[in-house]
């Protein structure tokens, strides 16, 4: 049961520019696994060495944060939409 | 987003910066022009904003905004417009709006990718709310590596100004308690929910 990532422009370059990519699992903990396996080095970008999600990251589920949710253990399913939203800042140069 | 603010009728505008005009800000920095190289960037602006807007009182304050001296920076003005372009400066402002209780327009702008929330303390969801702590340092590509669209951080900083004029006047809904994202290489707006964290290190 496919599951569709959006992808923000920072991480890109680990999907081949992919804006959206699709992924398996129960839940977001199974969904970043898979990830991983399809798009090596996404994984440590959103989460920790611990596998909590950093913290200047979000993951969101439908437009919701799963923090206000069940976390790592959020259920996920076919037609969801998880987005990754990180913290940007930029233009120094 | 300045310009658009003087324009608009804001009566007053203060303005940080320590920097200096560089042709690489040329793109996405409108008020410069190449003659202004090496002018501090509060100086030039203010001249383009005053000869425009006389009726605007532009006070341009060529520092640098750390915790030492932020709050009284910033005490007295209405409302706060983070147009930072680092993830401490980010931060300081948000913790600073939230002690002051004075509303701030947050932005951020890295290549293709462009948000904006309003914080309103005490009230709605502030950027700690959302992000606990900032990246530490190559946990993202740094901003000279990363670059921004030009025209994505006038796109941006024109939310912010709408924000602002609808603040000030009391009119439409506040970007509060959401995220709005601009992806200028999808072409894609979404906006995500946002809540206060009741274990928020600032605002809780």
């Amino acid at each position: 049961m496919p599951i569709q990532v959006r992808i923000p422009t920072p991480l890109r370059k680990l999907t081949g520019g992919a804006e959206s990519v699709s992924a398996t699992g129960a839940t977001i903990a199974a969904l970043m696994q898979d990830l991983e396996s399809r798009h090596p080095g996404l994984k440590e970008r959103i989460c920790d060495d611990n596998g909590k999600v950093r913290r200047f990251v979000n993951v969101y589920v439908n437009g919701d944060d799963i923090r206000f949710l069940d976390n790592l253990q959020t259920a996920v399913k076919e037609g969801d939409e998880v987005s990754i939203v990180p913290a940007i800042a930029g233009g120094e140069r | 987003m300045a310009e658009a603010l003087a324009a608009a009728g804001v009566g007053r505008l203060v303005l940080f910066d320590a920097d200096v005009v560089e042709l690489s800000n040329l793109h996405r920095q409108l008020l410069h022009r190449t003659a202004d190289l090496g002018r501090a960037k509060v100086d030039s602006a203010a001249a383009k904003l005053v000869a425009r807007h006389p009726a605007t009182s532009v006070e341009a304050h060529r520092e640098r905004l750390t915790a030492v001296n932020v709050d009284m920076a910033l005490a007295g003005v209405e409302c706060i417009v983070d147009a930072t372009d680092g993830f401490e400066a980010k931060f300081l402002l948000n913790d600073a709006a939230i002690r002051l209780q004075i509303p701030l327009v947050h932005a951020g702008v890295v290549r293709f990718l462009g948000q904006v929330m309003t914080i309103i303390p005490g009230e709605s969801a502030c950027y700690r709310c959302l992000f606990g702590a900032p990246p530490a340092p190559g946990d993202v590509p740094s901003c000279q590596e990363a670059g921004v669209l030009g025209s994505l951080a006038g796109t941006i900083g024109l939310l912010q100004a709408a924000e602002v004029i609808r603040y000030l006047s009391g009119s439409g809904a506040l970007l509060t308690n959401r995220l709005l994202t601009y992806d200028a290489l999808a072409g894609r707006w979404r906006h995500v929910r946002l809540r206060r964290n009741p274990a928020c290190p600032a605002c809780a």
